[in-house]
């Protein structure tokens, strides 16, 4: 154990949350008060972003992207690294929807003091409209088939800053064109003099405001650049702690911490379960070259599912398609012909999905697809094949099908071909990135973890300022509305440092 | 690890992917070498559930037609396998996706797996077609 090292405030996680409360801290850090921040991923170079996927996935991802569900029926995404997830997301940005937040009914949280902050930090990373002579026909044949079947189709706003059209984004952009917080917020936080530190997982936090912490040894030759600290085991000494390590770190973290929380700590995990659908066409489209995610459909007020254009790699393409053997094989053979939409399910918070603690610490994710949360699925993968169909494709994959190719002469079957009689959880590759819940805000602790500012209850000096915050399901894309969380986070850090730090 | 089932690995693998059937020996070696590296990192339980999945699936088909997964011909492997995958028990069908992702994941995540499907996203992006 090295010698116990102080901080004011120590920051857990570097990605939309942590980086976010990084950079809002630097005029406590120019008043003289030492800010930390602890990433347990490595951070990378920016030439070691190949954009190959076997390569980049277990660099980026936690099991390789593959993290599985308590019982196996779900894929969850999250990244481990400087920038957390902000690395691997498209870039996609969009403001907390007001209805939501009406919903979620916390007391003191007002949809337009987010608004406000969430203005700034689209402006802060670039956050612009794509020129539409700049998107590929995988997004264009969404755009038009979705008008033709009549949906109300919008761009999405990416933050991007001289993008190639690489498509990569998912694996880290390799041109560093996406604005996340690796771009933006941590490096104007290293400059106001906030120290990062990374390859350091927090192992616990102790009552007495002290972190055992663990940094990691670089391997011979190791993709990544070694830690800033020697590697070995610390004690970190904190004033203040805020975690922002993403809802399967700050969870598992708060739940194997020798901490007095409120009983729902963990509680109330929502993630917008998703699946992939693959159209074929009948001559070859550009999908493979271009931003992936210009479009999307919001149906979540009236249908609860949202589509968003994609296209995903060969592996991950091959692992969406439902079956296998020449049905499946031919599907990926048409690659250069192929449309993809992700359909999100627009799922609700429910006290028995939630986040555990498995024997070593690690997180173990509970969750049960309800009948809700499958029939808002089928309306989605409905929804998609009618797009598809409209666009011209001439078949569809839908994994709610069985068998899951639909012909276009079959187009006016679709919304009996998909159905939820054909779902079979472990059967169909359903996945996850937008991870949600467990430290819920709220107005006590009798139902919430924290108060509006992140606050846990009956512990004023521990913060939570990431997605683990959100009562319920977001419904659209969560990055933005975390930073605009994280800065209040900040905020309220910042006017307290009176009675936290003296 | 593999090389104990490799004969049924390649033959679960061919009715997965029919194109694996077209791989050379060390073609098939890199795709194996995909699956070992995804296992390695597992939790060891996971790794002997794995090595037995595939063994079970060798002789459950013996039960079934009368022959070992091997020695049936493709259109019976095919069926054998979709009825796993339908299976009542959520445990069998967990198994069979896994076993299905891993084999997806070894034929597929080859460069020259990409590239016999015509995938062409190149860092340089546009720049890449002009």
């Amino acid at each position: 154990m090295n010698t116990p090292a102080h901080y004011d405030v120590v920051i857990i996680g570097s990605g939309a949350g942590g980086g976010t409360v990084a950079q809002a801290l630097v005029p406590l850090a120019q008043a003289g008060k030492r800010i930390l921040v602890l990433e347990r991923g490595p951070r990378f170079r920016d030439q070691e972003f190949t954009g190959r996927e076997l390569e980049m996935a277990p660099l980026l991802y936690a099991d390789s992207g593959g993290f599985l569900s308590a019982d196996g029926t779900m894929t969850l995404a999250f990244a481990r690294c400087y920038g957390g997830s902000t690395v691997v997301y498209t870039g996609t940005s969009l403001t907390a929807p007001e209805r939501v937040i009406r919903r979620w009914a916390v007391p003191g949280l007002d949809h337009g003091d987010l608004v406000a902050r969430s203005r700034r930090y689209l402006g802060e990373n670039n956050v612009h409209l794509l020129p539409t002579d700049e998107l590929n026909d995988n997004n264009r044949l969404f755009a038009l088939g979705a008008r033709k079947a009549a949906y109300a189709v919008e761009q999405f706003p990416v933050n991007v800053k001289g993008c190639l059209g690489s498509s990569l984004c998912n694996l880290g952009c390799p041109n560093q064109a996406k604005q996340g917080t690796n771009r933006v917020q941590l490096p104007a936080a290293e400059r106001g003099g906030v120290e990062v530190v990374t390859r350091a997982e927090v192992l616990r936090i102790d009552p007495d405001r002290s972190l055992a912490v663990r940094v990691a040894p670089a391997a011979d030759r190791a993709i990544g650049l070694p830690s800033e600290w020697a590697p070995g085991e610390y004690r970190v000494e904190a004033r203040v702690v805020v975690c922002a390590a993403g809802t399967l770190g700050t969870n598992p973290l708060l739940l194997r911490s020798p901490l007095p929380l409120p009983a729902s700590a963990g509680r109330g995990f929502t993630c917008h379960p998703a699946l992939i659908l693959v159209a074929v066409h009948s001559q070859p489209i550009t999908n493979d070259v271009g931003h992936p995610k210009s479009y999307f459909v919001d149906r979540g007020a009236e249908e609860g599912f949202v589509l968003e254009t994609c296209m995903y790699f060969p592996f991950t393409t091959a692992k969406a398609l439902a079956g296998f053997g020449p049905p499946h094989s031919e599907v990926m053979r048409a690659y250069p012909r192929q449309q993809q939409i992700l359909v999100l399910s627009a799922d609700r918070a429910d006290p028995e999905n939630r986040i555990t603690v498995d024997q070593n610490g690690g997180p173990v994710v509970h969750y049960r697809f309800t009948p809700d949360v499958v029939a808002r699925l089928v309306r989605g993968n409905k929804a998609a094949a009618r797009i598809f169909f409209a666009a011209g494709a001439t078949h569809v994959h839908a994994p709610f099908a069985d068998p899951p190719l639909i012909e276009a002469r079959d187009a006016g079957l679709v919304d009996a071909l998909i159905d939820a009689r054909h779902w079979k959880p472990g059967k169909q590759s359903i996945t996850s990135a937008h991870l949600m819940g467990g430290c819920a805000m709220g107005g006590s602790a009798a139902h919430s973890v924290t108060d509006a500012w992140g606050r846990v209850h009956g512990l004023p000096w521990l913060r939570v300022a990431d997605a683990s915050l959100f009562p319920d399901a977001l419904e659209i894309n969560p990055y933005v509305t975390i930073m605009a969380l994280a800065d209040r986070v900040a905020e309220g850090v910042r006017r307290d440092v009176p009675q936290l730090l003296g | 690890m593999l090389e104990d089932i490799r004969p049924v690995l390649r033959a679960i693998g061919v009715t997965i992917v029919p194109e694996s059937a077209e791989l050379d020996e060390p073609e098939w070696l890199a795709l194996e070498g995909i699956v070992r590296g995804a296992l390695e990192p597992r939790p060891r339980a996971l790794q002997r559930q794995f090595i037995l999945l595939v063994r079970a699936i060798d002789w459950l088909a013996l039960l079934r037609y009368g022959r070992r997964f091997t020695a049936l011909d493709p259109d019976r492997r095919h069926r054998f396998l979709e009825r796993l995958q339908n299976a009542p028990l959520l445990l069998v069908r967990r198994g069979i996706w896994g076993l299905r992702t891993l084999l997806l994941m070894g034929y597929y995540g080859r460069p020259a797996g990409g590239r016999a499907i015509g995938y062409r996203a190149d860092p340089r992006g546009w720049k890449a077609r002009a």
